[in-house]
């Protein structure tokens, strides 16, 4: 009987110490994630926040953010991935369509915009109602006439994959899936997006130089747009309203309807102009279709009337027909084919 | 014999369960515990969803389907000390029992005042996807203008305007005038006691929320019967509801 006894708190011991090691491995040992570093391209600013403060950049991650985004699960029909709208040949915008495609033969009600160098963009969406780009996706998932799907079904649907468990341990250490964690995740591989790339760039870094076209349109921009399309964003990632009429099928009064300011009315968030001969067609409700367009609109067809019209354009941008090949050329070289080619964006 | 095997096994899993607990919850002896407990009450009858119908002040009935506000930043102090939790995020849910009380850590002291901020700080409401009380899946933040929704009131009213008659309050907003950020301060009643906060005990704070105080200062659901976005009415209806809680009772252990 001592005996007995004796082998069983053996028994014990042993099993215990055995389970204690256990418990231990699947805390510390297996999570052993490779941490990568956001580089902000020589001569930019510093972002104003940091995005992945509370984020660490990791190449698990980025990867899972990326099968998330290229993902229909995320969808209600499994048609709407986020790629379905952003496209990395259009900069991530949707290659020539003023509006896209959504849940239901659905359009969505602005132009989507192209989605790169988020890291320096301090609000989101054309009216800046995101603070932040970790809550993003929630807009397009949760909106009818997008991906039409709930947060719940989501994440439902990537519990039960076979693939993402594995893939949400090896990006935060445990295999449990939680909206957090893939907000997170989507937010890695959004926020990495960089294009820093374009023949401008490498101008402005000494090696290559501009045609006198090109200069001269760039001596031009410099000149009238470069105090909204501030370089080397351009954009100083205001809102403004740069005297379009309102688009009465859609009545989009942009700022106004976050902020309910009246003097935001009208105002829109100034894009970028990097890849912009990729992301036709033009402003929040795509009415301009060409470059030439543009130019014609900011020379003679711009409203001077609105009230909230930017200062800056009460007397349009006078332009002569020169003026506008030189800047259509300037504005080519701001396209990035490194990043619309970089197989590290491309669907997996 | 084979009791005795069973009474290993139940070794074993004591054993293992204590020691991967590696966190220790247990407060240090100079703390007590806290316990708040919430109960939603219609003008003293408890809140029953759906079924049961109310009347404001402007003779308009109303049902309640859904009803869900935010505490946080909850402290207690006496003149000269006070302390709380302002980590802690609670979702009080009238569908959900368990969500209305919990507890936190104090200092072992007599408090005489409970201070909480119904909603969620300005902070959270730019930071980035959270987890637990504050996870979107809880239905309680908007996609479209980020921002916490503060508290949420869904029912019906045959005042409401609106389509089937829907009342709907969505109270929120974490900047400017209209912020629904909102602090509180409450005194306990000299009826009940001094909280008496002792090492390893827990004392508990009972609080009743009159849910009609929505409606308090005139709300006329004919032309208010809904709210979506932060402004002045949502402002409204949250300096409301700032007077909704009453401390019926606190138990010191
Ligand atoms: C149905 C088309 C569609 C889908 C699907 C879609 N988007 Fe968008 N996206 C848009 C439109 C349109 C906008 C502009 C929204 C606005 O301004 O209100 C936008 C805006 C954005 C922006 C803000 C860019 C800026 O400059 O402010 C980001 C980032 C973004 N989307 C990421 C995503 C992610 C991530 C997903 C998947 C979870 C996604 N989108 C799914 C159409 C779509
Ligand atoms: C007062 C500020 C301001 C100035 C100056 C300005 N823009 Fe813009 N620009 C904007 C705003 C705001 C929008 C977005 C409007 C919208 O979405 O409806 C915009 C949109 C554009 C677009 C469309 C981009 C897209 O992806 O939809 C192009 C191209 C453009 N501007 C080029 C120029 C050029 C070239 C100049 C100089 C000749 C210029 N802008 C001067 C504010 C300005």
């Amino acid at each position: 009987m001592k005996i007995r006894i004796t082998i069983s708190l053996l028994v014990v011991v042993v099993v215990s110490i055995l389970l204690l090691e256990a418990c231990k491995k699947t805390d510390v040992l297996v999570y052993k994630p490779t941490y990568l570093t956001f580089i902000v391209p020589i001569g930019w600013p510093q972002p104003t926040k940091n995005i992945f403060e509370n984020n660490p950049l990791t190449e698990e991650g980025f990867q899972l953010g990326k099968k998330l985004f290229y993902d229909g699960k995320l969808s209600k029909d499994g048609n709407f991935p986020c790629a379905s709208c952003h496209q990395q040949f259009a900069a991530f915008a949707t290659f020539d369509h003023d509006f896209s495609h959504g849940f239901n033969n659905s359009f969505t009600t602005r132009n989507a915009p192209a989605t790169f160098n988020l890291a320096w963009m301090p609000l989101l969406h054309l009216d800046g109602g995101i603070n932040h780009l970790e809550v993003q996706p929630l807009a397009p998932i949760t909106a009818p006439n997008e991906m039409a799907e709930t947060l719940e079904n989501v994440l439902t649907k990537l519990k039960n994959d076979s693939a993402y468990p594995a893939l949400f341990r090896k990006a935060f250490g445990s295999s449990e899936i939680n909206s957090q964690k893939m907000l997170k995740a989507i937010a890695q591989f959004m926020g990495s997006m960089v294009s820093s790339n374009s023949k401008y760039d490498k101008v402005q870094r000494g090696e290559t130089t501009f045609t006198t076209a090109e200069q001269n349109g760039y001596t031009f921009f410099k000149a009238k747009c470069d105090a909204c399309h501030k370089e080397p964003l351009f954009t100083d990632n205001s809102f403004r309203n740069n005297g379009l009429a309102i688009n009465t099928f859609i009545n989009d009064f942009g700022r106004l309807k976050i902020t309910n300011q009246r003097s935001d009315s009208l105002k829109f968030k100034v894009p970028t102009l990097r890849n912009v001969e990729l992301t036709f067609p033009y402003m929040h409700d795509g009415r301009l279709y060409a470059l030439r367009d543009v130019l014609d609109h900011y020379s003679s067809n711009l409203i001077t009337t609105q009230p909230t019209l930017d200062p800056l354009l009460v007397n349009r941008i006078a332009m002569s027909n020169i003026d506008k090949n030189n800047l259509i050329s300037f504005l080519r070289t701001l396209n990035d084919t490194t990043f619309t080619k970089n197989v590290r964006f491309s669907q997996p | 014999m084979r009791k005795l095997g069973i009474i290993l096994l139940f070794c074993i899993v004591i054993v293992v369960f204590f020691q991967c607990n590696t966190k220790n919850d247990t407060p240090s002896p100079l703390q007590g515990t806290v316990k708040i407990n919430f109960k939603n009450v219609v003008k003293g009858s408890p809140l029953t969803l759906n079924t049961a119908s109310y009347t404001n002040q402007n003779n308009q009935t109303y049902t309640i389907s859904k009803l869900k506000y935010y505490i946080s930043n909850v402290f207690v102090n006496n003149i000269d000390k006070s302390s709380g939790n302002n980590e802690g995020y609670y979702l009080i849910d009238q569908a959900d029992a368990l969500s209305q009380s919990f507890s936190f850590n104090a200092k072992v002291e007599q408090y005489s005042h409970l201070n909480f901020t119904i909603g969620v700080d300005s902070l959270r409401n730019v930071s980035g996807a959270q987890t637990g009380a504050l996870d979107p899946l809880n239905d309680m933040f908007w996609t479209w203008s980020t921002g916490y929704i503060m508290a949420k009131l869904e029912g019906n009213s045959p005042a409401s305007t609106q389509v089937n008659n829907k009342l709907q309050y969505h109270i929120g907003g974490f900047s400017g005038v209209n912020s629904a950020v909102k602090k509180i301060s409450i005194t306990l009643p000299i009826s009940a006691q001094l909280l008496n906060v002792r090492a390893n005990r827990t004392s508990e704070i009972f609080i009743e929320a009159d849910i009609d105080k929505w409606f308090s200062n005139n709300i006329d659901i004919v032309t208010e019967a809904a709210i979506m976005t932060p402004g002045p009415l949502s402002n409204k209806i949250a300096t409301n509801y700032m007077g909704m809680f009453t401390v019926t009772q606190v138990v010191n252990n």
